[in-house]
């Protein structure tokens, strides 16, 4: 069942329970959704319980875990520690939403390849998290994050499985070839090229 | 656990804030960023009856700098402290701060006001505004005070702040100044076990005005008042360095807590006092 098909719930059950719910208009995945939410429903179990996306995952539901992790307004963020009713004209994307974008094909493929999931709880909210580096990484235009710092930025997300070491294996992995791809792509356009070497 | 069923009211300005909380009298909590209120819900700490969001009050974003003062609103989120450019310019001490405070997902909702309100002894930012001698304003319906961050943090969790008064912003006054920050935390994010925030100046050779200021060791920021004597109007050396390190002994009064006895935590600040003086000195005049 897609988010719009779960649209239309009767409004008088939606209103008769106290204290009041809110009204929240929003983009999931790109889609617009209009749902009575009560305050005490966090992010994380409207995405999953009201709209039927479960690929994010409520695990600690305290703040250290990270697997609750997703975008809102183009940030990562502990969605287990955001209140649903308090999202009226945001923008969430979801693991489900980032998977279809073909954002991050090749860093799912590499974790397929580095076995960097093996129950796959946490594998969500890594996903989002390690996709955050790479958006950083390229904002900042070029040098390939160390180890330690894909770490650090990791360091809020837990595995209970891997041991961690091919999970930043697969980013790493994925970060290098980004740049090296993005080093041929400047090579294959001359007037690039050129301001490069003047550098 | 999941939270308790409450209420949830948006303010929309100052205004409109003072009505709500009017309204809900004490039955309102404020909340900003939610990662640490949110949390303590969770564990069901407190059960307020409705939670007022002022998110979205214009009054209390911003970064500015005005009359040698570096203003930093209250809604300012920690990522955002960590990349303004006026902070990196005017009090590089936050900046230094902002990559010791949980995770990038944390800091992306987590704000200095909330933080320095909640006053968790072993957070990072109420140490630097007390090192940075900054002033913390605040508003109510009653009107705007002006609190040095000194006298703000009052006790264990406790700060100056009366009921239906918030933070609206910080005030760092600008000042040539050196500054730093160093922490000992088990992993990386997590609230230190100890940690020292500092700044000083530098003038003739002689130590000015210095301020260490200790956190995870107290019931909240400890301005070591003896440290920074030992340190005021000498040179910056291996022997005044230690003189700060023998008197921080009579400063600290750190309680046993998980992480282990008040002797470790006079050890660890004895070593972080080191490591950030040590740190002001060219690399050939260093301290063995
Ligand atoms: C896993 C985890 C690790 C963390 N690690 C660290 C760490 O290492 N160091 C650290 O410093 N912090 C840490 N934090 C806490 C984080 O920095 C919080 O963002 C911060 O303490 C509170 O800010 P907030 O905006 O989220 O406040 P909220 O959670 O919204 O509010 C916290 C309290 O402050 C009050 N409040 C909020 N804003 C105002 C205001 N403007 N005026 C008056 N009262 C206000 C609220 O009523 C509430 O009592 C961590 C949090 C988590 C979940
Ligand atoms: S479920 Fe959100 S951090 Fe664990
Ligand atoms: S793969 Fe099982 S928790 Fe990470």
């Amino acid at each position: 069942m897609t988010a719009s098909d779960r649209e239309h719930r009767s409004a008088s059950e939606e209103r008769s329970v106290n204290p009041p719910q809110q009204r929240i208009s929003l983009t999931v995945n790109g889609e617009r959704v209009t749902r009575h939410v009560e305050p005490r429903r966090h992010l994380i179990d409207f995405l999953r319980l009201d709209l039927g996306l479960t690929g994010s995952h409520a695990g600690c539901e305290h703040g250290v875990c990270g697997a609750c992790t997703v975008r809102v307004d183009g940030e990562i963020v502990r969605g287990c520690l955001v209140l649903a009713a308090s999202l009226d004209g945001a923008d969430v994307v979801t693991i489900e939403g980032l998977s279809d974008s073909g954002e991050v094909a090749d860093l799912q493929a590499n974790f397929v390849a580095r076995n960097a999931a093996q129950c796959g709880f946490c594998t969500p909210g890594m996903i989002m998290t390690a996709a955050d580096i790479l958006a950083h990484a390229e904002e900042a235009g070029g040098g390939t994050p160390s180890r330690a710092e894909i770490r650090e930025h990791l360091s809020g997300n837990y595995c209970r499985c891997t041991g961690y070491q091919a999970i930043v294996d697969a980013v790493e992995d994925t970060l290098k070839a980004r740049h090296l791809a993005a080093d041929s792509d400047l090579r294959a356009v001359p007037a690039l090229q050129s301001s490069e070497a003047s550098r | 656990m999941k939270w308790p069923a409450m209420g949830y009211a948006r303010a929309a300005s100052l205004p409109d804030l003072w009505s709500v909380l009017a309204q809900h009298g004490s039955a309102a909590q404020i909340i900003a960023g939610g990662q640490t209120l949110l949390a303590t819900l969770a564990f069901r700490l407190s059960e307020p009856g409705t939670l007022v969001d002022i998110t979205r009050i214009p009054e209390l974003r911003g970064i500015s700098v005005s009359s040698g003062v570096l203003r930093i609103g209250a809604l300012t989120r920690h990522a955002e402290l960590g990349r303004d450019a006026l902070v990196a310019r005017h009090a590089p001490l936050l900046t230094a701060a902002v990559p010791l405070i949980a995770h990038p997902a944390i800091r992306n909702r987590g704000t200095i006001g909330g933080s320095l309100a909640y006053a968790d002894p072993a957070a990072e930012l109420p140490a630097c505004i007390v090192a940075l001698d900054a002033v913390v304003v605040t508003a109510s319906a009653a009107g705007e005070r002006r609190i040095p961050a000194r006298d703000f943090f009052t006790d264990l969790l406790q700060t100056a702040l009366n009921p239906g008064e918030i933070i609206a912003a910080v005030e760092i006054p600008l000042a040539e100044r050196r500054s730093a920050i160093q922490e000992v935390a088990r992993r990386s994010g997590d609230y230190a076990m100890a940690g020292l925030a500092a700044a000083l100046r530098i003038e003739g050779g002689r130590v000015v005005a210095p301020r260490l200021v200790y956190f995870g060791v107290g019931t909240g920021p400890v301005l070591a008042a003896r440290a920074s004597a030992a340190l005021e109007g000498r040179a910056l050396d291996a022997a005044s360095i230690a003189a700060a390190q023998a008197a921080l002994g009579e400063d600290l009064d750190p309680p046993q807590d998980l992480h282990g006895p008040p002797e470790m935590k006079r050890h660890l600040a004895r070593v972080l006092t080191g490591r950030v003086l040590n740190g002001f000195l060219n690399p050939s005049e260093i301290a063995a």
